[in-house]
């Protein structure tokens, strides 16, 4: 097992290495320094001199991949790939072309990314299998045909209707839970409240749909049939037989998102004027704020691939036909 | 009438091509092309049938076509003639397009700022000056809504009449397809031409008529409706610079189609190519592809398309001199933005082509081929190509309404299309803090919800009747893959 994590691990590197040498190529070979300067400083008027100094205000006046200028291992670590790059990997996010440090403002952010995320997460999940399981004892009826009918409608609705529909009716007209804004501590719920109920709302359709063909599938299988043919009533077939077997499907659907909940969602979290990382990575976009986008990208996909390292391990904790050698 | 008037100024005018345009049409003679070939390949003909029998995916395909429609008039871009004897040049300099054209009335009626749909008034008092030099508060009225209206009491009862009269063009309308059609089937059939009209609304045959009939005739009506109202009324009204928002939420049409479109079109090479050539050469090529589809997906698709559009952004600022005008630079973009969006949906497909032809090379038709002396080339052109193709086809449509959702969102990041260009995104952007006003404004972010919804909702349920078609073993592997 132990050799098994550390052989994953060391496949994540590559990965990991690829994504930095995209967004290197993507932010400084693309889009220069110097054009990222002349962004900064607004379009008319810039001087070479102004452009310079930016860039040594921001640490960008170093070359990109090779230091002629420099003797020893100076050479290569006193370049931007070395400096703004490599560094991401030592989780060391530097400091924003705003002049703030990444590594605290993330820090502080996670929490109330998370504070919506899991619970969103956590209700969506028992909503979706809980309807979904309905819609499947009454398989073939024209309730199953309705229902579906229902998610794709769901479905088809963009959710910043969900969003701002929910804002106005709910927080404006009815009154029930403030429009936006985050609080600390036990007052903190009333705020979650409606970003949690629109997020779940919003990937009801889909979700349902989803864990549906899950459950069918299994539903279909030879051993549901024996059950049956036992004599099982409906009810304990469908949630030990059927629910047991997939939620093998559903629990490493989920694995895979656990790490990237720190992210928060951007659209959920810019609305409802959340503190976390989703609306911290909206305003480096609108403010073009590129290295606070770049550490993004990069933890972004760090999370992603310890997701799908989970996966592979959960694998093995819910399914005891899967070994890891 | 007006659409053809349109047509007579783009033909008189000077043709313009905008990159986006030159790839729809591109795009519509592919679709042309495969339609020749689906006509002449019985397998595939069975299950297009298949898709055409279902009514819920029929009367979708009727409503998605009006929207490519739409958007290809929209996409006719022209600069018309100059009325004769003014200035020198002979076009005026301003590109519009066929669809623009129609709409004029709707397009150049632009009030001073909000009003309700089909008011007569503005949604806001103010001051205006008696003659006798007495100021009071008034909703004034509307410069162009009603305007043919002495008495405002009047107001009702011309909608009435104008929706009349619109219903009864739309009946009609029907009637006559309908009777076309019914005379279309007798021949074919040899029937007599009343048992067939007869047939159209029962279950007649394997296809559902009467759902066609009932989906046209509410097009139809609405497109009447429309033509009746539209020059003198605002329709959905007017947002806040006083623009008409039924001619925005239409000119958003052609956005969507694009995104939706082209994005999966760009990238389909690349996945088509990378996808097979893993699968069938193994090895070396299938670690590389490997590679790059898990690094490409590792990245999380907001930030991927943000950071890429970021530097698009910086990049255009920095080259403003490579486009001759506005419309020029927003279309650019918004191709670029379809690339971008590509960038991050190719990894799917490319994974499932991969997956698939790592089964089919193992096939005896293969071995056959192969132990016949057929060249890499060959076998890949004639067995395992045509043999994935369900999977891009179920792949094309299924991704299309996710685009369409994605755009607006995007737009509402500011990572979307140009702000200036019309788009559902943008109109939900710029409309969604007016629900917070007093009294609420509602009709400019409705009618972009509703266009979505109508173009979405149709997308979906097509989508899933072709893959019920084409892929009736595999509903769950391309469930996950539309996620």
């Amino acid at each position: 097992m132990t050799a098994y994590i550390v052989r994953r691990c060391l496949y994540a590197v590559p990965i990991l290495v690829g994504v930095n040498l995209v967004t290197f190529w993507l932010f400084f070979f693309v889009n220069t320094p110097d054009d990222m300067a002349r962004l900064a400083l607004g379009a008319k008027h810039v001087t070479p001199e102004m452009v310079a100094g930016w860039k040594q205000q921001h640490g960008y006046d170093r070359p990109l991949l090779f230091n002629s200028a420099v003797r020893g291992t100076g050479k290569l670590t006193e370049t931007l790939f070395y400096r703004k790059s490599l560094r991401l990997f030592l989780l060391d996010f530097g400091s924003s072309d705003g002049g703030r440090d990444i590594g605290h403002d993330i820090a502080q952010r996670m929490g109330p990314s998370l504070a919506i995320a899991v619970p969103t997460l956590l209700v969506a999940l028992a909503v979706e299998v809980g309807i979904a399981l309905l819609i499947v004892m009454f398989r073939g009826s024209y309730i199953d045909l309705f229902a579906l009918l229902i998610c794709i409608v769901l479905m088809s609705i963009s959710l910043l209707f969900y969003v701002i529909g929910g804002q106005y009716l709910i927080g404006k007209v009815w009154r029930l839970a403030p429009i936006s804004g985050f609080g600390d501590g036990v007052d903190a719920w009333r705020f979650v409240a409606l970003p949690v109920f629109i997020g779940v709302l919003g990937g009801v359709g889909a979700g349902v749909r989803v864990y549906r063909t899950y459950f069918l599938e299994e539903e279909g299988r030879d051993f549901i049939r024996t059950a049956r043919a036992k004599g099982l009533t409906d009810g304990v077939v469908l949630f030990r037989h059927v629910l047991g077997n997939a939620m093998i499907p559903v629990l490493t659907g989920l694995v895979v998102v656990l790490p990237s909940l720190f992210l928060g969602s951007l659209i959920m979290e810019s609305f409802f004027g959340i503190p976390g990382l989703g609306s911290y990575t909206i305003e480096a976009i609108q403010n073009q704020d590129f290295a606070i986008v770049r550490a993004m990208v990069f933890l972004g996909s760090l999370l992603y691939v310890l997701g799908l390292l989970l996966t592979d391990i959960s694998y093995t904790l819910v399914d005891p036909r899967v070994r890891l050698g | 009438m007006r659409l053809w008037l349109a047509l007579q100024q783009w033909w008189s005018g000077e043709a313009v091509l905008l990159w986006t345009d030159a790839l729809l049409f591109l795009l519509l003679m592919a679709l042309v092309a495969a339609y020749v070939h689906v006509r002449r390949d019985e397998p595939l003909r069975r299950s297009w049938r298949r898709v055409l029998g279902s009514a819920p995916a029929m009367a979708s395909a009727i409503v998605l076509s009006v929207y490519i429609l739409v958007a290809l008039l929209d996409s006719l871009h022209f600069r018309p003639l100059q009325p004769a004897g003014e200035s020198g040049e002979r076009y005026e300099a301003g590109v519009l397009s066929v669809l623009d054209a129609a709409l004029t009335p709707e397009r150049t009626h632009t009030e001073r700022s909000y009003s309700r749909p089909m008011a007569i008034r503005a949604l806001e008092m103010t001051t205006v000056m008696d003659p006798d030099g007495l100021s009071r508060q008034e909703y004034p009225r509307l410069k162009y809504g009603g305007s043919h209206l002495q008495d405002p009491a009047q107001r009702g009862a011309d909608l009435l009449a104008a929706s009349a009269r619109a219903l009864a063009q739309a009946v009609l309308t029907t009637l006559l397809a309908w009777a076309a059609i019914s005379g279309v089937l007798a021949r074919r059939h040899g029937l007599s031409w009343r048992i067939a009209a007869s047939g159209i609304p029962g279950r007649a045959g394997a296809v559902p008529w009467r759902t066609i009939m009932m989906t046209l005739l509410v097009l139809v009506s609405l497109g009447c409706l429309c033509a009746e109202l539209g020059p003198r009324y605002h329709l959905l009204g007017t947002d806040k610079v006083g623009n008409d928002v039924l001619f925005q939420s239409l000119k958003g049409v052609r956005t969507s189609v694009v995104i939706g479109t082209l994005t999966t079109l760009l990238t389909l090479p690349l996945a088509i190519a990378f996808g097979v050539a893993a699968g069938y050469f193994r090895g070396p090529v299938d670690d590389a592809v490997q590679y790059l589809y898990t690094t490409l997906d590792s990245i999380p698709d907001v930030l991927l398309i943000a950071a890429m559009v970021l530097v698009m952004q910086a990049y255009m600022a920095g080259h403003a001199e490579g486009f001759s005008s506005v419309q020029q630079r927003a279309d650019l973009r918004l191709v670029l933005l379809c690339a971008v969006l590509g960038i991050t949906r190719w990894t799917g497909l490319c994974r499932l082509l991969r997956g698939e032809t790592l089964k089919l090379r193992e096939q005896d038709y293969v071995h056959a081929a192969q132990a016949l002396g057929a060249g890499h080339l060959r076998i890949l052109g004639h067995q395992i190509l045509p043999n994935v193709m369900h999977l891009v086809l179920i792949t094309v449509v299924m991704q299309f309404s996710g685009l369409v959702l994605a755009e607006a969102v995007l737009s509402y990041i500011g990572i979307g299309v140009d702000p200036g260009m019309h788009s559902w995104g943008n109109m939900i952007n710029s409309a969604r803090l007016e629900l917070a006003r007093e009294p609420a404004v509602w009709w400019s972010l409705t009618a972009a919800l509703a266009f979505m919804l109508v173009l979405v909702l149709a997308a979906n349920l097509f989508a899933d009747a072709v893959r019920d078609a084409f892929d009736p073993r595999a509903t769950r592997r391309s469930e996950e893959a539309g996620r």
